[in-house]
C-alpha cells in the first residue's frame, strides 16, 4: 500500500515536472534568453534543492517500477515483494546520498 | 476503480485497448528507467547545471543527430508514460463527464506537449563548425 502510493504520488510530481521541462527546452528554440534565465535557476540554491527533489522521486519511481515488472512477468518472485521493495530502499539510499551531495555540493562550495 | 496488486495495476483481461495500455507502461517504463535516469545523470553528475547554457546545448547535448534521436525517443517515451499515468490517476477518482473531460484534456495536453518538444529537438540549428 505504502509502494504504491509513494508511486503514484512520485509519478504525479515527476509528470507535472515533464509539463514544465518540455516547456521550458522549447524555449530554446522560442526565446533563447529566458531559456538562459530558466538554466540559471536550474542551477540556483533552491533550483538544485528542488532537482533533488525531482531526482528523488525519479529514483524511487524507477526501482519501484522495476520491482512492479519483475514481479508481472515473473510471478513467482511475488512472493519476495517486501524483500524486492526493501532492496530497492537500499538501492535508493546508496545511490541517491552520492547523488544528493553532487548536486547540492557547489551550494556551500560555491558556484563553479 | 481498477484493481491493484502487490506489484502495480492487475494485468487487464481479453486483447483490448486498456492490455495495450498495460503493456505500454511496462515497457516504456523499461526504456525510462534508461533514458530518463541517463538523462538525469548526464546533467547533474557528469555535467552540472552552473555550466548548462543555452549555447552548451547547441555546441554539445543536442551537437549530433545521435543525441537528439535518444532525447527524442525519450520525450516519446516519458510523453506516453506520464500522460498514460496520469490518466490512470483521473479514472480511478472521477466518473461520468468530469472523467470523460479530463481524459479528453490530458491527451490534447499531451499530443501539444509532445509536438513542442519534437519541434525543440527538430528545429534546433546545429552548431557551425
Amino acid at each position: 500500500m505504502l509502494a504504491w502510493a509513494f508511486h503514484r504520488i512520485s509519478g504525479v510530481a515527476i509528470w507535472a515536472f515533464v509539463l514544465l521541462h518540455v516547456l521550458d527546452i522549447w524555449l530554446v528554440g522560442a526565446n533563447r534568453g529566458l531559456y538562459d534565465e530558466v538554466l540559471r535557476f536550474y542551477a540556483s540554491p533552491v533550483g538544485r534543492v528542488g532537482e533533488t527533489l525531482v531526482g528523488a522521486a525519479l529514483l524511487y519511481h524507477a526501482l519501484n517500477g522495476l520491482r512492479i515488472i519483475v514481479m508481472d512477468f515473473w510471478p513467482a518472485t511475488t512472493v519476495f515483494h517486501k524483500q524486492l521493495w526493501y532492496a530497492s530502499w537500499v538501492v535508493f539510499v546508496v545511490v541517491g546520498l552520492p547523488g544528493a551531495y553532487i548536486i547540492l555540493r557547489p551550494i556551500w562550495a560555491g558556484a563553479s | 476503480m481498477a484493481v491493484y496488486t502487490r506489484s502495480g495495476r492487475a494485468r487487464p483481461h481479453g486483447s483490448g485497448f486498456e492490455l495495450g495500455v498495460w503493456y505500454l507502461m511496462r515497457l516504456s517504463g523499461l526504456a525510462l528507467f534508461v533514458l530518463a535516469l541517463g538523462h538525469f545523470s548526464i546533467t547533474h553528475f557528469i555535467f552540472d547545471p552552473a555550466n548548462e547554457t543555452s549555447q552548451w546545448i547547441v555546441d554539445e547535448r543536442w551537437g549530433s543527430v545521435l543525441w537528439r534521436t535518444v532525447d527524442w525517443l525519450m520525450l516519446t517515451m516519458v510523453v506516453l508514460h506520464s500522460f498514460m499515468g496520469v490518466r490512470t490517476v483521473v479514472q480511478d477518482y472521477t466518473h461520468g463527464g468530469a472523467r470523460t473531460a479530463l481524459t479528453m484534456l490530458l491527451y490534447l495536453t499531451g499530443i501539444a506537449l509532445f509536438l513542442m518538444g519534437t519541434m525543440a529537438v527538430m528545429t534546433l540549428p546545429f552548431p557551425v563548425k
